[in-house]
């Protein structure tokens, strides 16, 4: 077996997936597979196909998403140990959240929520710090505290879930059928994007910008939570108690978190060509090359109207059943169709006539504030069948 | 046609349009528009059809020119698209190949045969499918991987066609058409189904459309109606639905938790009825209709009403019996009445002001209108059980004079058996002259410092004075007195009066209440005394309560009515095949972008010329990465 073959032999054993896989991933596999495989034990009897379906697919793709990004891992398990912490304090019904300290500081759905947004405004500040001090551990820190608020945000959520069948059994549902719950679910994906793009990219010169979007919907929910108390779980209206909402919810917001960071992106695309205009060599340089920036608007744009297709379509689907029509042209409906018509046009511009740089920019910021009517505008302006989220 | 401009133009006037019509609420019944916009105005959008945008000509204009052009840009790209993802490009050049930004060589001493191997390993390890091209001179083995991007964009294209011609399909279009042939026109008239003529009404054999009908609990219907225009139309039904039975459950905090019906078909095609119960977000189909729960109303609850005589006459309420939606002709104090009773309800959950529960039910309520013999009407919300404000129950009836207004309330205070008994009684005194001058009399308010003549006198202004406070109240006795006397003395005289009319009053409760055998010698509780205040405010403002009867619901037999919406959408089965396609297509275009390598090998005087190069129309920053950590692995692997 001469060099060359040797030499080959040791490349496929490089690459092969299998054998790339560290310890850790194998024990990851394996805590997931247990988990997964608890649930479908205990909770078979009371679920039906579908659900039995989504619970392994489930598992597996939690699986594949730790292994191919490694700080799910660690954010999947610190979820979930302090999700059943808190659910765990409850013992004599919701009124612990008062008394038991831990609830009452650190998981009950509202303090975890105000973790939450309390993190995301300090990692707003530091990663500003970072940028203009261009300091590299202000930036850790502010990477740190993002993945901690997005950790308390989803525990937030997970104890909400519990807290809610709690109130009633027949009270209890998913913690996405308000505005106040889809705004955590908005800070927590949008985050959750960002963080993504931050490792690709090896940059955290952008999250300051990003953070800003976020903070801003941690204001408003502050605002909701405290001045209309919108804080405190209602039961579904009818409806609303649909499997549909399940996936119909998630999915929309997962596409419009990928707006918002686009629009971000192209905000810092914005700074950063006046930069080189002025040929400065100030902070904004620090910011990502132009064609990166304009790449990851484009792959976030594309996210988010692959997303915002599914999310539009379920909700086509979920209205036939519960409004007699796949489309009645209700307002909500329509903004969809605004927002979704207004991507495809972008994406068109882009890839059929090559368009780039500033004007795509200004574009994709243009379509987060289309994309925010749609989200809250119709709500307070606009009547219709959407039975959720009255301002 | 295909040209992408045209193709954006569509798609940001399809915003624009679709905008226009979110902007402006949609198929409002006429007059709405005609108060907003005054009559001009009403006319032009009409004729531009802003009322119901979605179906107007020139947005269905847009949409099938969208339909048009994606078809075309379909037809022009597919067949090379599906081309290109099977194609591996094996003609292609060496000099293409040079050219390309990802492209590099090697001069290598291994055999052919060796070099020819690796490439065919590591092409495959990255992920591309590998073929083989041996031309005299050189070998060519090209690659590729993400060709379903390609069928992806078809699929999303054909998608949109597919859906919007669902939709049209399933939109009122062909009611449109069928309108301007003359062969259709909607209904305005608010009439029985069965009396609606031929040209109001489609037979079962239209293919698509979305109707709603409110049926009452016992009863059935065999038609459905399609709100269209300023009118509705009747559309026919191969089957009768009945509604055996309407629930509605609540949670603990009384909010509704879910509305059904129980549902009954008959069918001549069916050999027995089929029963089902549907709730919203679980509707029944049957036969290509879709039934859903849509709504709920009052069927027509059975209502027995006491009649309170407002104004001086029988100390007797009178019995009344009549039914939601019913109009029942009266006749009181030789006038002739109309009670129209319009709504009645079960629940009136309100949000509680008492901090510890978040909602409290007000009970029963009946809605009415008093239209008397001029034809004018005020209408009337009269709750059954007392409520309580600040510790005391009252009954509470609410007067508009317009649905535009909020009501205003009367409160009339209950006595301790939460009886209205009381308060009649006490209005009732007020009004009966006899008693009233006995009283006076026995009173003597005026003191001794008045000549019995003129004290007479003076009992007798005081009775027509409270007469007038029981017609309008204390603001009508003030303005009679700023009338009747003259500006130097009218202020003391005007004080007096008004006190003494107080004590009147104070004198004719004292009066009720002892003939209620209730022991007064020690003066009265605050309780009573609150009930005078109470009474004596509603009493004063019973002359602009309109209506000569106050309306107590006594008892009722309660009947609701299902709203169900019965939809046939055809346009569904080009609709969701289209869903599924877009949402693979799209997934497919942004996630699988294909991209292609290429290796050329050809023997050179010592040993091998090996060119690799790589392209992708997409994406281009990732396939750089990708690239050249290809390139790198060749190296490593033949020149390590
Ligand atoms: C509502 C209508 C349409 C929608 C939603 C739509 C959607 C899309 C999407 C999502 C892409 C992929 C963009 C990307 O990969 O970044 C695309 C690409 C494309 N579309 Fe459309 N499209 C529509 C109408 C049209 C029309 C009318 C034309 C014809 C002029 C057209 C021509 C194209 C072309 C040529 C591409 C590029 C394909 C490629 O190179 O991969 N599209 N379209």
């Amino acid at each position: 077996m001469n060099s060359t073959q040797t030499a080959l032999q040791f490349e496929l054993d490089q690459q092969s997936f299998w054998k790339s896989l560290s310890l850790f991933d194998w024990v990851w596999g394996f805590i997931v597979l247990l988990g997964t495989g608890y649930a479908y034990a205990t909770y078979a009897p009371l679920m039906d196909a579908y659900e039995k379906g989504i619970l392994i697919s489930a598992g597996a793709s939690l699986v594949a998403l730790g292994w191919h990004w490694k700080e799910i891992r660690g954010l999947s398990l610190a979820v979930f140990l302090l999700s059943i912490f808190g659910i765990s304090r409850y013992v004599n019904g919701l009124a612990d959240a008062e008394v038991d300290f831990f609830l009452r500081f650190l998981v009950s759905s509202q303090s975890a929520i105000m973790w939450m947004s309390a993190l995301y405004v300090l990692a707003t500040v530091t990663y500003f710090v970072a940028l203009f001090g261009r300091s590299d551990f202000a930036g850790k820190v502010a990477s740190a505290m993002t993945w901690s608020a997005t950790t308390m945000g989803f525990v937030g959520l997970m104890v909400r879930w519990r807290e809610s069948y709690l109130i009633g059994i027949d009270v209890g549902h998913i913690p996405v059928s308000n505005l106040y719950e889809v705004f955590i679910l908005f800070s927590i994906i949008t985050a959750l994007l960002y963080l993504f793009y931050e490792r690709r990219y090896q940059t955290r010169m952008l999250g300051g910008f990003v953070l800003l979007i976020i903070s801003a919907a941690v204001a408003f929910l502050l605002w909701y939570a405290f001045d209309r108390n919108a804080a405190d779980i209602q039961p579904l209206v009818p409806a609303l108690k649909s499997y549909w909402m399940k996936i119909h919810v998630p999915a929309n917001f997962i596409g419009y978190g990928a707006f918002a960071l686009a629009a971000m992106v192209g905000t810092a695309y914005h700074i950063r060509t006046r930069a080189e205009q002025r040929n400065s060599t100030g902070v904004a340089m620090t910011l990502p090359a132009l064609d990166i920036l304009d790449d990851l608007m484009y792959k976030s744009i594309a996210l988010g109207f692959a997303f915002f297709t599914l999310a539009t379509i379920l909700g086509a689907l979920w209205a036939a059943e519960a409004w007699g029509g796949y489309w009645s042209w209700d307002p909500k409906e329509t903004w969809a169709l605004i927002v979704w018509l207004n991507y495809a046009a972008w994406l068109h511009m882009r890839l059929t006539k090559g368009w780039r740089g500033t004007p795509m920019a200004t574009w994709a910021i243009v379509g987060l504030f289309v994309t925010l009517f749609a989200f809250l505008g119709v709500n307070m302006f606009l009547s219709g069948l959407h039975s959720y989220g009255e301002l | 046609m295909g040209s992408m401009n045209l193709a954006i133009t569509l798609l940001v006037a399809l915003s624009i349009a679709a905008i226009i019509g979110t902007v402006l609420q949609q198929n409002q019944p006429y007059t709405d528009y005609i108060i907003k916009f005054g009559p001009f105005w009403f006319e032009v959008f009409k004729q531009i059809g802003l009322y119901d945008v979605y179906s107007s000509g020139w947005f269905l204009f847009i949409l099938f020119f969208l339909v048009l052009s994606t078809s075309t840009c379909i037809y022009r790209n597919a067949p090379n698209m599906l081309r290109e993802m099977r194609e591996y490009r094996q003609n292609i050049q060496l000099k293409t190949l040079s050219n390309y930004s990802n492209s590099y060589s090697w001069e290598l001493k291994q055999p052919m045969g060796d070099v020819q191997h690796v490439v065919q390993k590591i092409f495959p390890l990255n992920g591309y499918s590998a073929r083989l091209k041996e031309e005299n001179g050189y070998t060519l083995i090209a690659g590729m991987k993400g060709g379903a991007s390609r069928l992806g964009y078809v699929l999303t294209h054909l998608a949109i066609v597919f859906i919007c011609i669902g939709g049209l399909i399933d939109g009122n279009a062909i009611l449109k058409a069928q309108q301007m042939l003359g062969q259709l026109s909607p209904e305005t008239r608010n009439i029985p189904a069965n009396e609606v003529p031929a040209i109001s009404r489609l037979d079962a054999s239209n293919l698509s459309f979305r109707g709603s009908v409110s049926i009452p609990e016992g009863s059935s219907s065999d038609v459905t109606f399609i709100n269209y225009k300023d009118g509705y139309l009747v559309q026919e039904l191969p089957f009768s639905v009945k509604v055996k039975d309407f629930r509605i459950e609540h949670y603990a905090s009384g909010q509704p938790k879910s509305f059904e019906s129980d549902l009954v078909i008959t069918d001549s095609r069916l050999e027995k009825p089929l029963e089902q119960t549907i709730s919203v977000n679980h509707p029944l189909i049957y036969d290509g209709y879709s039934i859903y729960q849509a709504s709920f109303s009052d069927g027509g609850s059975d209502l027995e009403l006491l009649a309170w005589p407002l104004v001086g006459g029988s100390k007797q309420p009178r019995k009344i019996e009549t039914k939601v939606g019913d109009d029942l002709p009266m006749n009181l104090y030789k006038q002739p009445w109309v009670l129209e009773t319009s709504n009645f309800r079960l629940f009136n959950i309100n949000p509680s002001k008492d901090p510890t529960k978040k909602f409290e039910n007000a009970g029963p309520s009946v809605q009415f209108k008093m239209r008397n013999k001029t034809g004018e009407a005020k209408e009337y919300l009269n709750y059954m059980v007392p409520v309580d404000r600040e510790g005391a129950l009252y009954y509470l009836s609410g007067v508009r004079s317009s649905p535009a207004e909020e009501f205003r309330y009367l409160y009339v205070p209950v006595d301790e058996a939460s009886s209205i008994n009381r308060f009649m009684a006490y209005l009732q005194a007020l009004s009966d002259e006899p008693l009233l001058r006995e009283i006076a009399s026995r009173e003597n308010f005026t003191g001794a410092q008045m000549l019995s003549k003129d004290a007479a006198q003076f009992n007798e202004a005081m009775i027509r004075l409270t007469g007038l406070f029981v017609e309008s109240g204390m603001d009508g006795v003030i303005e009679q007195l700023e009338k009747n006397v003259p500006l130097d003395k009218r202020k003391d005289v005007k004080e007096l009066y008004v006190r003494v009319l107080q004590q009147m009053l104070g004198a004719v409760y004292i009066d009720v209440l002892t003939k209620e055998g209730v022991d007064v010698s020690l003066g009265v509780d605050e309780k009573k005394a609150a009930f005078f205040d109470a009474a004596s405010a509603a009493i004063g403002s019973i002359g602009r309560y309109g209506s000569p009867v106050y309306l107590q619901l006594s008892s009722f037999v309660h009947h609701q009515a299902s709203g169900l919406q019965i939809a046939k959408a055809p346009g569904k089965n080009l609709v969701y095949p289209g869903c599924a396609m877009l949402i693979l297509g799209v997934f497919l275009m942004f996630y699988a972008p294909q991209q292609r390598l290429w290796a050329w090998l050809e023997s050179s005087d010592d040993g091998v010329k090996f060119v690799l190069a790589g392209h992708a129309i997409r994406n281009k920053i990732d396939f750089e990465k990708q690239y050249n950590q290809i390139q790198a692995q060749f190296n490593r692997v033949l020149t390590g």
